[in-house]
């Protein structure tokens, strides 16, 4: 083949890259560089927000290790939650299919309503949760209690994407071979010891990629929080991604937000290859 | 002869003295909203805009969420629409995010909105990007009527850049069933010792609050609580916070700066006036609804519009809501100004005056403006003016959830609410006299309108729901927010906040 029409395939391709990707990172970069504000264009102040922020915004780093908790929590549960209903319905069980479908549907809701939804659930003197709490003498600060709001949203994230993790999960369990389970069997293995000894080590793989791809998404976690608390009770629930967006969009600090986001971009890339190693040496070592 | 005469009078005088209802009833019958009042004659009435042609021509307006605010827009673009062939297109955005969606195409240099609503206190942001208000509609009926000192909010050195549609201040909002009642009064004083009245600081607030939080005082069979109150972060609670603050905070005797001392700059925010109020809202946790402190504006409105909560203060809002039809608590509220304190801070011998304030908190409100880039300017302005008509107008106030205030000299008027609106004679006639006296008031402070001033109210908004959740003291956490704003002036330049807060101060210290 010709050596030019080689490109010629590759272009359009590579146009629709820089233009979705590769632009939109370098133009953060440029704009992390400068003091884009209101009252301020798009100005050279080199390194001014970066000091900035790593010298000046406790703020920024509180939420980042919040973000870290919510995330690390919420996956966790997903993970659990989600394998358990995904090894219930692999196994056969009446109205299988039935349940199949049922574990989806939260998935397949808008999150933004959904989360309106829970809001009105979780209302504190006007939601149905505390109406029938209240018959037994409880009425708790479900979404004004700094604590309790953090429970709260891991509540929503975890009802919102079990059906992720249960998706995958079910994936990976149909598609493990049968011998292993046929041998254990022959063996005489009980139900836990066939779990602990041949289902989990072999769904190893699949569980390092379903909880890496939903900590990717639970750590920028913005519209829960936005919807429910927005941020708070004072800035019990704010997260990396809703700061950045409070001073990006609500103050308009264009140039500082910018340089928030391109730091944390950098931290997740390191942090997340960081956990998936010791995820694989963890789950793989055999 | 004689008597054909008289009959001829009548018959004239008759058609003279109703033609003008007829000619309502006319724009009434096809738009209902109105009925009320009909059309009223103006250069932006029903009639006038209906000669315009707008057939083929599209208007973008950005608003803000329904019902507060968008709820009118889009029903006066509906109208305007019918009336003029124009394609009116509304898009409805949450109020933190106005102020970027604008900001944004605005820096890029693009006009993707025509008109574009947000708050008054955007304008020193906004001015450069929008189109001064032609001398055309300056001069019109509709704006003849607009008091001066709204004018005033919708100006920038004298050329005005947001239309008016409405105006706001925060003022006590109370239940007057419970508040006059004599057995009330007397069951209070035996537990408390103390007399029921209409508070006049916010310690008597507080204690009248807290006394009647948590039990069914209007015998409903439901609790009731004693104050709503916008605590919601980032949800205008900056303002509430600031409504609580005057009274310690605004000292007529120190004049030179509310919320900076204009001389040096220097943030007044964490001195012991805005400390004692924010230690005071911190108390009012706990005579709030359960979840109060997650309330924004709208469960403001709803809750004590509803009838759940003894008082409420900020805008005009719940006021309106519970007057309204369909509203359980119609008649049974009363309007008085915010609470004082029986001490105000003097910034300059920093020492305590014992010795009663009081200071009205003059909020503003809504504002709108047309784009400059716009290339229908003269529709937009059509529609604003429109939007702002006499009919217009007198229909929207009275809807609590509108968010349309009083602005217009006629508004004061007490028959007003009495005649259109059903209004008891003594609640129309307390409620136009508090907003009347605000007007007058020689110690009013007005809001912050300084270049990047979503900076300074974010930063109030974090640090004082720090303080109601727990987080940080109340003096901790306004020190964070005076750092923050000493940041934030650095970073704007501080000469340039000193001049745009010195038009303010001016106001303040009715220099202007």
């Amino acid at each position: 083949m010709n050596f030019k029409h080689k490109y010629v395939f590759l272009f359009p391709g590579l146009f629709v890259l820089i233009g979705i990707l590769i632009f939109p990172i370098i133009f953060v970069v440029r704009l992390s560089l400068s003091g884009w504000n209101s009252y301020n264009g798009l100005n050279f102040i080199g390194l001014e927000n970066y000091i900035r922020l790593f010298t000046d915004d406790p703020r920024f780093w509180q939420s980042f290790f919040r973000l870290s908790f919510l995330s690390v929590t919420t996956v966790v549960l997903q993970y659990v939650i989600g394998f358990a209903l995904a090894h219930m319905v692999w196994k056969d069980i009446k109205f299988q299919r039935f349940f199949r479908v049922l574990f989806l549907i939260p998935m397949m809701t808008t999150p933004v309503i959904m989360t309106v939804i829970w809001r009105t659930f979780f209302h504190e003197s006007l939601g149905p949760v505390n109406d029938i709490l209240s018959n037994f003498g409880m009425t708790p600060k479900w979404l004004t209690d700094p604590t309790l709001a953090k429970i709260t949203v891991i509540i929503v994230e975890v009802w919102q994407w079990t059906p992720f993790m249960f998706l995958l999960l079910l994936a990976g369990l149909l598609s493990l071979p049968k011998e292993p389970f046929l041998a254990a069997a022959i063996d005489g293995a009980s139900p836990v010891r066939k779990f602990i000894y041949v289902t989990f080590p072999l769904m190893a793989p699949i569980s390092i990629g379903a909880i890496i791809i939903r900590l990717i998404e639970a750590s920028k976690i913005m519209d829960t929080v936005y919807v429910l608390t927005s941020g708070g009770p004072g800035t019990s629930t704010e997260t990396s991604s809703f700061y950045i967006f409070i001073k990006g969009l609500r103050e308009f600090q264009m140039g500082y937000a910018a340089s928030m986001s391109f730091t944390y971009l950098i931290i997740m890339i390191i942090s997340l290859t960081f956990i998936a190693k010791g995820l694989t040496k963890l789950l793989l070592k055999d | 002869m004689k008597i054909t005469k008289t009959c001829l009078s009548a018959i004239i005088s008759g058609v003279l003295i109703f033609s003008p209802m007829a000619y309502a009833d006319k724009w009434s019958d096809q738009f209902p909203h109105i009925k009320a009042t009909g059309d009223i004659p103006g250069d932006c009435s029903y009639e006038e805009i209906s000669k315009k042609n707008y057939k083929g021509k599209t208007l973008k307006i950005n608003t803000h969420a329904v019902p507060v605010i968008g709820q009118p827009t889009a029903l006066h673009a509906e109208q305007f629409a019918k009336l003029t062939g124009a394609k009116v297109d509304v898009t409805h955005t949450p109020a933190g995010d106005l102020y970027a969606k604008a900001m944004v195409p605005f820096k890029a240099g693009q006009a993707p909105y025509d008109i574009v609503f947000g708050f008054s206190n955007f304008i020193n942001d906004w001015r450069q990007y929008l189109a001064p208000v032609p001398k055309k509609y300056m001069n019109s009926t509709e704006m003849k009527d607009v008091t001066k000192s709204h004018v005033g909010v919708s100006s920038w050195d004298g050329t005005m850049y947001q239309y008016p549609v409405d105006g706001d201040r925060h003022y006590l909002k109370y239940r007057k069933d419970v508040i006059d009642n004599p057995e009330m009064q007397k069951k209070y004083k035996a537990d408390t010792g103390k007399t029921l009245r209409v508070p006049t600081t916010w310690k008597e607030y507080g204690e009248m609050a807290k006394y009647f939080n948590g039990w069914d005082w209007d015998g409903d069979g439901e609790k009731e609580y004693g104050s709503a109150e916008v605590m919601k972060k980032d949800d205008l609670m900056f303002a509430a916070f600031f409504s609580r603050s005057v009274a310690y905070a605004k000292n007529p005797r120190t004049p030179g700066g509310f919320f900076f001392d204009l001389e040096t700059m220097k943030p007044n925010i964490n001195n012991p006036g805005f400390v004692e109020a924010l230690g005071d809202w911190v108390e009012a946790t706990k005579y709030v609804p359960p979840g109060g402190i997650n309330f924004g504006l709208g469960d403001e409105i709803g809750s004590f519009g509803g009838g759940q909560t003894l008082f409420s203060f900020s805008w005009d809002d719940a006021f309106i809501a519970a007057m309204q039809d369909d509203s359980p608590i119609k008649n049974k509220v009363g309007a008085a100004p915010l609470p004082g304190a029986d001490k105000v801070w003097n910034r300059v011998s920093g020492k305590w005056e014992n010795q009663y304030n009081q200071a009205p908190y003059i909020v503003w409100g809504w504002a709108v403006g047309v784009a400059k880039k716009s290339k229908v300017q003269e529709m937009a302005f059509d529609y604003l003016c429109f939007f702002s008509n006499g009919a217009n107008h007198q229909a929207d106030l009275a809807i609590g959830n509108f968010g349309v205030n009083p602005f217009k000299n006629s508004d004061f008027d007490p028959q007003l609410y009495i005649n259109t609106m059903g209004w008891d004679a003594d609640i129309a006639n307390s409620y136009t006299k508090t907003l009347n006296d605000m007007e007058k008031s020689k110690n009013r402070v007005f809001p912050l309108r300084v270049r990047g001033v979503f900076e300074f109210t974010s930063a109030v908004a974090t640090g004082t729901s720090k303080a109601l959740a727990g987080q940080l003291s109340p003096q901790e956490a306004l020190d964070e927010v005076a750092k923050e704003w000493e940041a934030i002036v650095n970073r704007v330049g501080k000469k340039n906040v000193q001049e745009d807060y010195a038009v303010g101060v001016k106001m303040e210290d009715n220099k202007l």
